[in-house]
């Protein structure tokens, strides 16, 4: 993910018509166009779904609706940071709870939002499938194993020393 | 393109190359170093203790000696893990700065690096990977080549009889004797129902249509279960194969697997895995000269865990929301694009080219009378010993936490055991010696499920673990059906009244009626299923539920709004541990003497609580 | 056939059937929500769960088929126990304001607490608060009291092919749901209504006109007229509890003079002069190479459909307005000028079985005389409630008739309501026309009934000419494609954006799931349609003495260029999506 990307002209966008041009236009395809295009731009933009909805003659409602089913997909960009806290079952058990109670503490947000500065975004995982670590999280897809909120603290420390 | 015979030559020969893996005696002269690439080493680091190897043999020009990435080897709670073949030395919580000290100590002194060997749960350092206590009862059949072969090398998994099973039912067999052959051996679903798998491909084989389909369900949605994912990482050939025997008894040409897109390593190896049959020939038009075509396609998931559900796992793959279709018709006969449709997980699959190449009777050897065979599990939680086992059924849930997992840790005891996940439900101590299998468990209000084991030790509250799991299934309700998108809902809200200390006499007849009639009405098995950790804690529990709603009083100390923590003074020894760790600093008291907790200040996160080696911290 | 047990008796029923037809086939009443026959058979609300002997769990009975021995049971305790369970549940997440709501006393949910005894809600909870949208002239949608049966998103997107709403989110925060939550307005519905004739309960409803026609009564300076459709008079009795198909044009009339309208007209009158000048617009077409095929353009769901999906196809459209809003336009020319009244005081309204001709009312070229052709657009529905809210006996009115001069109508105008009406009385122009001769047979069979597409071949004077008539925009799209496509050789083209036309109507009396499956509505009332015309003097448009009298009076001949000042209109091409950027 890539939080420089313009997400204004997707409507233009080569990116765009690239990936629709890796499929035909079935409309089984949707949810696989979904993806890539969430995993380029780390949202899934307006123009993106309409750049779909055309191609695929699948109405704007039916997109939103399947955009809205899957946590995957996320109609806002994410914060430059993105914090995911596993609450998996092995997780919860070691108290994964906590430590996402006090990221939304310390950032003053609550899951699937961003911070205001967009630094910032939360999400709650279900299982990454590092349970033997457990409790963990990740900060940009980088994993945190046998997390405390202490270690919370820390990382979060770091990261807003770095941006000032 | 490679012919069959070639194929057979590739086998023969790295066979060999390769035996130093399995036979400690094995005399090439070669040593392989093999690092864990499951998703849990990997997230530490173990690919870069993988680069540093090879740099260093490299640098130092050692001969005969490869590092190979492998699949997991189980013990997760170990990791990163590495493992030096043929003397099968086991070196755990490796970092990468001690590649060094591997390569110079081990590899080319010849010397065990000591400081890095395990150390079991009695504390006595251990060698090799079978003698720890962890791996001794265990079974592998599933996860045969897990942690044996590199995955991303289709030549690896040949050498180890990869394809054979093709091989043997395409010049050997017809569909129905491979179907009576999975029939035999009394193979059951692992995904979580256990519908017999020769059943389900007979019914398939018996629809009648030109397109069929199978598929392969890697959707694994049981937040603490990964065997599926630990398959596909660590032997995602055997998984093509299966799918490919499955195809050819059913009369299927087309094979999708869907998969987690939260599973990139996963995703990665299967889709090159195919890719790699295909240029052997081994996936694609008139296989080996034979009249059986197949071509496997992967579809990405999208976060939803009703998407396991094998019709909304359909809907999905179709592009639409993952909303459960109702049964009848059942996909056998109208499934993907209203094709007749095979779906079975893949730890189904990684069983079936064991009974093909090993026989019916073999596999049918293992088990209980009814549940035949091994299933893995993803032991978490409060054990020791976390990680991926695999243990023939009827194996005893106390052998798998105990035995296996080592128990469990801190001193403390052990509460219940959860199996099936969100659809299962607890177990206590007095049904630890019930012998796993898909009876046996749902006799004593659990389930087998997708094989999540996560067990719970006595600072759990299990008012708090049903919330928990009803938190679940209320997100991930699909919200098609009344029972499951409203009666989830409200049966969280009564749970989360009763853990903020709102409960109200009624409750409990609530949630049980409330529960009975989700179960009964729901569309699909997530509603049927959802209510399972509210009944079987209340059966199991029910005291604690009574607890919280008249003393408005948490035991356990687990909820928030019903705690207020104070130190024992008896029991204080004034470590200063709490007081080090608490993040808003709201505990006082001079060293080795007793410590305050100024309840005002305290956020309740119940940091000191875990951390207190005294047990002195009460709610 | 197929033979079953439920509740310990014996029935025989065709193969494919479902338990609910086969309880039902006993006497055995079923509750149900969610289904709809033919349009949402998806067995999701769990009100008509049954178990089933052999069967794991429950079942629906809305769709689940019979099978040969089936053992069925229908209302133990245990089943009747999950019912009342799955009803307080939708009821705990329900706006329960029933005493404000247009749906009190014809609300399937209602009708069932009643049906379960429901004196609390047992399992009661939070309920997201959900904002209205009532920004469309047409539509209110209301999902504070929506239950997630999901008819309408069916009768959206599988009958209409159209998909404005659909399901979004998942679990206990899904809703129905445009994209993005924006209005009506701003997406690509085209107001048809058909959403609102599926709703169980009140979630979806016409936007109220009635308050602006009470305020126009009460104005002693306005002179207020109204007209009504020809689908209006063969459902309206319906509302007041009479059989469906009952034509109560007579009663109808009474009834909107003791409402106080000063004058009470036909928009049929209106549906002859559009056969005028329509069929002239074909025959020149025909003749003299214009664009072809030429469709009509009297279903205002239709033409907006038109100009959000095909813009590039509105030069086939005929430039016709709709009925009523000719004779809306008509009134304010030529009746205000021979009646003396100024048309700024003059207050037209509608009574329509269609919610898109509120919509249409607002278009631009919609002011044939300089002002509004109609100012208000009122449904059957809204109708009917004016009625009862004046506590008016409807069913014991004596019959009047129409007012004069305008108020004397054709049986082809009268056939306008129903799906292939309008061709057919089309037909009867153009071919006497084209002939100069009398037609022997005026009825063409070809174009009527419930099939969604009628294609025919016909010979005008020698000439072939191929017609197709369509219903329901699904059957629409179709006929679209082929056009656009180039496969399509038709000449003349019908399309009503309803299924069945307007006698269904989104502004028609709302019927049950239960009625809509065993009563064929459409055909009870097009059947009526077809009756007056049948009983008419007079047929065929172009022999109203009405209209004979207006063209030589007033608009010279069809098609000239008052005509086209007054009666014609124009198009635009319409943004799928408002969006912010």
């Amino acid at each position: 993910m890539d939080n420089t990307k313009c997400s204004g002209c997707t409507g233009t966008d080569p990116k765009m018509q690239e990936i629709l041009n890796t499929y035909v236009q079935d409309k089984s395809n949707l949810i696989q166009i979904l993806n890539e295009v969430q995993e380029y731009y780390g949202y899934v933009p307006e123009k993106a779904m309409l750049a779909i909805s055309d191609y695929l003659s699948i109405p704007m409602a039916e997109i939103y609706g399947v955009v809205t089913f899957y946590a995957r997909f996320t109609l806002k960009p994410k914060g430059k940071y993105h914090i995911a806290v596993c609450l998996g079952t092995a997780c919860f058990v070691k108290g994964s709870e906590k430590i996402l109670d006090r990221v939304k503490e310390r950032l003053g947000i609550d899951v699937g939002e961003t911070t205001a500065d967009g630094n910032f975004s939360i999400e709650a995982t279900r299982c990454i499938g590092a349970c033997g670590l457990a409790p963990v999280f990740t900060v940009n897809g980088e994993v945190y194993g046998k997390a405390t909120v202490k270690m919370m603290d820390e990382v979060l420390d770091k990261i807003m020393e770095e941006i000032k | 393109m490679k012919s069959l015979e070639e194929i057979r030559k590739i086998r023969e020969e790295k066979r060999k190359e390769l035996d130093l893996r399995v036979n400690t005696a094995a005399s090439t002269g070669e040593k392989h170093i093999l690092v864990c690439h499951g998703t849990g080493c990997t997230s530490s680091k173990s690919p870069k203790i993988l680069e540093n190897l090879r740099n260093i043999i490299e640098e130092k020009g050692v001969k005969n000696c490869k590092v190979i990435q492998t699949g997991c080897f189980g013990l997760c709670a170990k990791g990163p893990i590495v493992i030096v073949r043929p003397e099968d030395v086991f070196y755990s919580l490796v970092k990468p700065e001690d590649a060094e000290e591997i390569i110079e100590k081990h590899i080319i002194g010849g010397e065990i690096v000591e400081r890095l060997l395990c150390k079991d749960v009695d504390n006595s350092v251990v060698k090799k990977l079978d003698e720890l206590g962890f791996y001794k009862k265990q079974k592998r059949i599933a996860l045969k080549n897990c942690g044996v072969i590199d995955p991303e090398n289709i030549d690896e998994y040949i050498a180890f009889d990869g394809y054979k099973a093709l091989e043997k039912v395409l010049f050997e067999m017809t569909p129905d004797s491979v179907i009576d052959e999975i029939t035999k051996s009394g193979l059951r679903g692992r995904g979580g129902a256990g519908f017999p798998t020769g059943k389900k491909w007979s019914f398939t084989k018996m629809a009648q249509n030109e397109q069929k389909y199978v598929v392969c369900n890697a959707d694994e949605g049981d937040p603490g279960a990964f065997m599926d994912r630990s398959i596909l990482e660590g032997d995602p050939h055997c998984v093509v194969e299966a799918m490919m025997i499955a195809g050819f008894a059913i009369g299927a040409n087309k094979g999708y697997i869907y998969v987690r897109a939260e599973y990139p390593i996963a995703v990665k190896r299967f889709q090159k895995a195919i890719d790699q049959a295909r240029e052997y020939g081994i996936l694609g038009k008139n296989i080996w000269g034979t009249d059986f075509s197949f071509d496997l396609e992967v579809r990405l998931g999208a976060g939803a865990f009703v998407c396991g559900e094998e019709t909304a796992l359909l809907e999905s793959i179709e592009g639409r929301r993952g909303q459960p279709r109702l049964k009848p018709p059942f996909p056998a006969n109208a499934g993907l694009f209203q094709k007749p449709t095979l779906i079975n997980n893949v730890e189904t699959y990684a069983n079936v080219t064991k009974i093909i190449l090993n026989g019916a009777d073999w596999y049918a050897g293992i088990g209980t009378e009814t549940s035949k065979g091994t299933k893995v599990f993803a032991l978490g939680g409060n054990v020791v010993n976390t990680g991926l086992v695999e243990v023939p059924m009827g194996t005893t849930l106390r052998e798998i936490v105990f035995d296996i997992g080592g128990g469990i840790p801190n001193g403390r005891k052990f509460k219940a055991a959860q199996t099936g996940g969100p659809s299962g439900g607890c177990i206590t101590e007095e049904n630890l010696d019930t012998p796993i299998d898909y009876e046996s468990l749902k006799a004593i209000g659990s389930m087998m499920g997708s094989g999540g084991l996560i067990v719970m030790d006595d600072s759990k509250c299990m008012v708090n673990l049903a919330k928990f799991y009803l938190g679940f299934t209320y997100d991930e309700s699909c919200g098609k059906c009344t029972p499951c998108r409203v009666g989830t809902k409200r049966l969280l809200e009564i749970l989360e009244r009763i853990t903020e200390g709102k409960g109200e006499e009624g409750d409990i007849e609530k949630l049980e009626k409330l529960s009975r009639n989700i179960k009964n009405a729901s569309v699909c098995g997530l509603g049927q299923t959802a209510p399972n950790p509210v009944e079987s804690t209340i059966k199991y529990f029910r005291k604690e539920y009574e607890e919280h709603i008249r003393d408005k009083k948490c035991s356990a100390g687990e909820c928030k709004a019903l705690m207020k923590l104070h130190i024992d003074p008896e029991l204080c020894k004034g470590c200063g541990l709490c007081k080090r760790n608490c993040p808003v600093g709201c505990i006082t008291g001079e060293p080795g003497k007793t410590h305050v907790i100024d309840t005002d200040k305290c956020i309740k996160c119940g940091t000191c609580i875990s951390k207190c080696p005294f047990h002195a911290i009460k709610s | 056939m197929i033979s079953l047990t439920i509740n310990g008796r014996k029935v025989e029923v065709e193969e494919g059937s479902t338990i609910l037809e086969a309880a039902r086939k006993l006497n055995i009443e079923i509750p149900t929500l969610c289904f709809l026959k033919g349009i949402n058979e998806v067995g999701d609300c769990r009100m008509c769960v049954v178990e089933v002997e052999g069967m794991r769990g429950m079942t629906p009975a809305c769709i689940t088929k019979v099978t040969e021995g089936m053992v069925v049971q229908t209302a133990t305790p245990k089943i009747l126990e999950a019912r009342s369970v799955v009803l307080d549940l939708i009821l705990s997440n329900h706006d329960r304001k029933c005493l404000t709501c247009t749906r009190n006393q014809n609300c399937e949910l209602q009708r069932l607490a009643e049906q379960f005894n429901v004196d609390e809600i047992e399992f009661d909870g939070e309920r997201i608060e959900k904002s209205i949208d009532d920004l469309s002239p047409s539509i209110v949608r209301d999902n504070n009291k929506c239950i997630l049966c999901r008819r309408c998103v069916a009768a959206c997107k599988n009958v209409q092919g159209i998909g404005a709403i659909d399901c979004a989110g998942r679990g206990f925060t899904s809703s129905v749901s445009t994209y993005k939550e924006l209005s009506l307005n701003d997406v690509n519905c085209t107001f048809c209504g058909q959403c609102i004739e599926a709703c169980p309960v009140g979630a979806l409803k016409e936007k109220d006109s009635t308050k602006d026609v009470w305020k126009a009564l009460r104005d002693e300076e306005k002179y207020v007229v109204v007209q009504t459709a020809p689908a209006v008079r063969v459902a309206l009795g319906e509302e007041f509890g009479m059989e469906i198909g009952t034509n109560v044009t007579g009663k109808m009339v009474t009834a909107l003079r003791l409402l106080g309208f000063d004058k009470v007209f036909d928009t049929n009158t209106g549906a002859d002069f559009t056969i005028m000048e329509e069929g002239t617009e074909f025959i020149e077409r025909l003749t003299k190479g214009g664009t072809l095929p030429m469709i009509t353009s009297c279903s205002p769901g239709w033409v907006r459909y038109m100009e959000l999906n095909y813009p590039e196809l509105t030069g086939n459209l005929s430039s016709c307005k709709s009925p009523h809003q000719m004779f809306g336009a008509l009134l304010k020319s030529y009746y205000a000028e021979k009646m003396g009244i100024d048309p700024s005081k003059m207050y037209v309204v509608s009574v329509m079985p269609c919610i898109a001709k509120k919509f249409e009312r607002t278009r631009d070229n919609m002011q044939g005389a300089g002002y509004d052709d109609v100012d208000a657009v009122i449904t059957t529905r809204e109708l009917a409630r004016m009625i009862k809210q004046a506590h008016i006996e409807f069913t014991g009115l004596e019959d009047t008739v129409f007012d004069d001069p305008m108020g004397e109508a054709t049986g082809a105008a009268a056939i306008f309501g129903t799906t292939g009406g309008v061709m057919e009385a089309a037909l009867r122009t153009v071919a006497e026309k084209v002939t100069g001769k009398s037609l022997d047979k005026i009825d063409y069979e070809v174009v009527r009934g419930e099939q969604g597409i009628k294609r025919a071949t016909l010979d005008i004077g020698g000439k072939e000419v191929k017609i197709v008539v369509a219903s329901g925009l699904k059957n629409a799209q179709t006929i679209l494609e082929e056009i656009k496509s180039g496969k399509a050789d038709y000449q003349f083209v019908e399309i009503m954006a309803c299924p069945g036309g307007c006698v269904m109507g989104g502004g028609q009396p709302i019927r049950s799931s239960k009625e809509r499956a065993t009563i064929d509505i459409r055909a009870k009332r097009a059947g009526a349609l077809y009756t007056i015309d049948e009983k008419s003097k007079i047929r065929k448009s172009h022999e109203n003495p009405v209209i004979q009298k207006i063209y030589k009076d007033y608009l010279g001949e069809p098609g000239s260029h008052k005509a086209h000042e007054l009666l014609h209109t124009t198009y635009v091409a319409r943004e799928k999506y408002k969006l912010e950027d």
